[in-house]
């Protein structure tokens, strides 16, 4: 019997409706009540949150084939250095996950090598051609979570349609990249008055809008569970806040830089500010933060994508999309959203992991007595100024390098076992 | 006038403030005295290299600043895409720092990327000078229009310029409206809708998508080349509906100012933006823009250079 006792924190969990000062207790992996044993390992958290462990629903692992950039290993110690007990993994690895045989070898690895909960999504189309269904239903019995073409939007509308239809079978979400790539075009920022003074190519908005709308129709007609991914544009927002007032089945996701950081920082052409969809306007920025607050938006992720400096070290028009974000995430939304006073931190809770765990089906985001004990301890106060050179990711594609902070993690249990401890509070006691 | 130059290295027009263009414009008035001296040559760059790397094609430009730099005394090597490893897969962060390891001294650069000067500058300790980056800035063109413009008119501050073409692809008219707005000209960007997005109203230029309307009013006009690249044609229905709305023939030059100046950057489109006669015109001031360029850049690489001393001054 192993028990770790967390002494003294605040338990802020939405699924039990818990909110109150109070020790947790874990036991065999698992949340527990009772007596404590006098073998307990006792971490004294006065001051700090105790919160169901982060659930993030976008993070690119790039293993297999891709472990230049990072691997299932680096990654997920990238998770948990963040506070993220679980990650959603995209299916655009190296083969593409578009068969059963894929999904087996990632849940080995991440068995193996993993020091957070690995759930992997498939695609929906063959090699992401946006071609062919890919075989969603042996994805699903290999356990995939999700279906998704990240990074590819589907562009054909009728296998989107015929995707949904197929899908909705197994009441498995469907996670899309909204870019119409014909409005798109090649575009690598923002398309308006920066991408007029940098001369870069660039990507208006409704490229993205008229995806959202498109999927809200298919959601309508096909009832099928539908996630916008990173939504950047207020349109985008906008048409998903009227579809969910009406009832239909889709959501969005924000990310940690579209609801902080605007087109302008594209200015001395750092790729570190490029990913895709591109940093749009000031007004998107507080819409995205509007939409969060008012529920459209249900999902907090990172689009964790990391790659490696000599990719990003290029000209910007030839850098890869992407930036890092599992070790970023819990300070700039607990900066952003909750010391600002937009949201209630119990509200960022649920949609970083009550929330996720329920439309994911992962059997997590609770402290209720019997759940798994998967956990994440938070200072909320503790300010701390971001350094890529300490990231535990393999990835330096960070754009809030040298940001100061607010909130952070400083112990992440998973499965009951201590995994990040940023004060070495458990050897103290 | 006395305004110290302190840059490193000459990436954009936006970036300069007003005395800075200045600057380099009366130093560049210094050296056109010196072209038409009997020799030509000053020893201002004795012993410097200045590598001209032009990963991008271009010719005039690329002579131009061989030339400013011979005629400066300083060593010139020019690179192309196709005698530099870029061809082989090097990156351009592996040439800058091959270059740098041969301790060239100013750096021209002409890439089919924006912000690659950017890239180099921020990386080098050696000079930057942009000779052209994508669509973003050409800011010798810049100033050497300016220049031009000074010269023909004795003043750039109330100028009214009009910039015609295809204006969203154009790095000549970037670095055109930074120089101009920023000594008090007044910038009309025309073209189609579809060339000339709304957003440049933004950077304080007017966008006029009526050629006949703009006309009475302009002392310069400035026509840019229309490329029959793809991603023109998306754009036009056609060149030829294109000359007809916004090309500069002799009808639409009879409602022109009598001292209009007609420039262009070159290569010129006869009949396409401009009628043949006109672009040989007495108002045609296009090979003025071609001298006044050599004398532009020398000013330019003798200033990033930190040089001293003009033609036997010190």
């Amino acid at each position: 019997m192993s028990e770790i006792l967390l002494k003294g924190g605040l338990i802020v969990d939405p699924a039990t409706r818990r909110e109150a000062k109070g020790d947790l207790l874990i036991r065999d992996g698992k949340i527990a009540e009772g007596k404590v044993s006098k073998d307990a390992v006792v971490i004294q958290i006065e001051g700090c949150v105790v919160t169901p462990g982060l659930i993030d629903p976008h993070v690119h692992l790039r293993e297999p084939g891709q472990s230049a950039k990072e691997t299932i290993a680096t990654g997920t110690a990238a998770a948990v250095a963040g506070g993220f007990t679980s990650v959603i993994a995209m299916p655009n690895t190296s083969p593409v996950a578009d068969g059963s045989n894929t999904i087996a070898w990632m849940k080995q690895r991440a068995k193996e090598t993993g020091v957070a909960n690995v759930f992997p999504t498939g695609t929906i189309s063959i090699g992401q051609k946006g071609e062919q269904l890919a075989p969603i239903g042996s994805l699903r019995q290999a356990g995939v979570v999700a279906i998704t073409d990240d990074g590819h939007c589907i562009q054909s509308a009728e296998l989107m349609r015929r995707a949904l239809e197929y899908a909705r079978m197994f009441d498995l979400p469907v996670l899309d990249h909204c870019e119409d790539k014909s409005l798109s075009a090649g575009g690598v920022m923002n398309e308006g008055k920066w991408s007029r003074i940098l001369g870069l190519p660039a990507w208006p908005g409704i490229a993205e809008e008229v995806i959202v709308a498109r999927n809200v129709l298919l959601a309508e007609m096909t009832g099928a569970r539908v996630v916008c991914q990173h939504m950047s544009t207020a349109g985008s927002i906008r048409i998903l806040r009227e579809a969910r007032k009406r009832g239909v089945p889709i959501d969005g996701e924000a990310s940690p830089h579209h609801l902080s950081l605007t087109e302008d920082r594209v200015e001395g052409y750092d790729t570190s500010f490029k990913m895709n969809p591109p940093l749009r306007t000031r007004a998107d920025v507080e819409e995205v933060k509007k939409g969060v607050a008012d529920g459209t938006i249900r999902f907090l992720a990172t689009d964790h994508a990391p790659h490696c400096s000599y990719e990003k070290e290029v000209e910007f028009d030839e850098a890869p999309f992407g930036v890092v974000g599992l070790e970023t995430a819990l300070g700039i939304y607990l900066t952003e959203l909750v010391h600002s006073g937009l949201i209630p931190l119990r509200e960022m809770v649920v949609k970083m992991s009550s929330f996720p765990s329920e439309y994911f089906k992962l059997g997590r985001g609770t402290l209720a007595t019997g759940a798994l004990a998967d956990v994440t301890v938070m200072d909320l106060e503790r300010k701390w100024t971001v350094r890529k050179t300490e990231f535990a990711s393999k990835g330096r594609n960070t754009p809030f390098e040298g940001r100061e902070l607010r909130g952070r993690a400083v112990l992440t249990i998973v499965d009951g076992k201590i995994r990040h401890d940023l004060d070495g509070r458990a050897g103290r006691s | 006038m006395t305004t110290a130059w302190q840059r490193k290295d000459l990436l954009s027009l936006r970036e300069l403030s007003a005395d800075e263009i200045r600057k380099v414009l009366s130093t560049a008035t210094v050296f056109k005295e010196i072209l038409g001296r009997p020799i030509k040559k000053v020893p201002s760059l004795q012993g410097r290299t200045v590598v001209n790397l032009f990963i991008e094609p271009s010719t005039r430009t690329r002579i131009s600043f061989e030339l400013a730099a011979i005629r400066l005394s300083a060593d010139v090597v020019s690179l192309d895409k196709d005698s530099s490893s870029i061809r082989k897969g090097e990156t351009l962060q592996d040439t800058a720092k091959n270059l740098e390891a041969l301790q060239a001294g100013t750096i021209v650069i002409r890439h089919r990327s924006a912000g690659a000067a950017h890239f180099l500058a921020q990386r080098l300790k050696a000079s930057v000078i942009n000779a052209g980056d994508g669509s973003h800035e050409h800011p010798t063109q810049g100033l050497l229009d300016t220049f031009t413009i000074q010269e023909r008119l004795g003043r750039v501050e109330g100028v009214k310029v009009l910039i015609i073409g295809d204006i969203i692809h154009s790095r000549v008219a970037r670095s055109n409206l930074w120089a101009l707005t920023k000594l008090g000209a007044k910038v009309k960007l025309v073209g189609p809708s579809t060339l000339v997005p709304k957003e440049f109203a933004e950077l304080g230029v007017e966008v006029s998508h009526d050629l006949d309307g703009a006309l009475e009013e302009a002392d310069v006009i400035n026509l840019l080349r229309i490329q029959h690249e793809r991603q023109v044609q998306a754009r036009v229905p056609s060149i030829g509906e294109y000359a007809t709305l916004f090309g500069l023939n002799s009808e639409r030059f009879k409602r022109c100012k009598k001292g209009v100046i007609l420039m262009h950057p070159g290569p010129i489109h006869r009949g396409v933006e401009i009628a043949s006669e006109l672009a040989d015109g007495a108002n045609s001031v296009i090979l003025d823009q071609v001298t006044n360029g050599l004398a532009v850049r020398m000013a330019v690489l003798y200033l990033v250079s930190g040089g001293k001393g003009i033609g036997g001054e010190s």
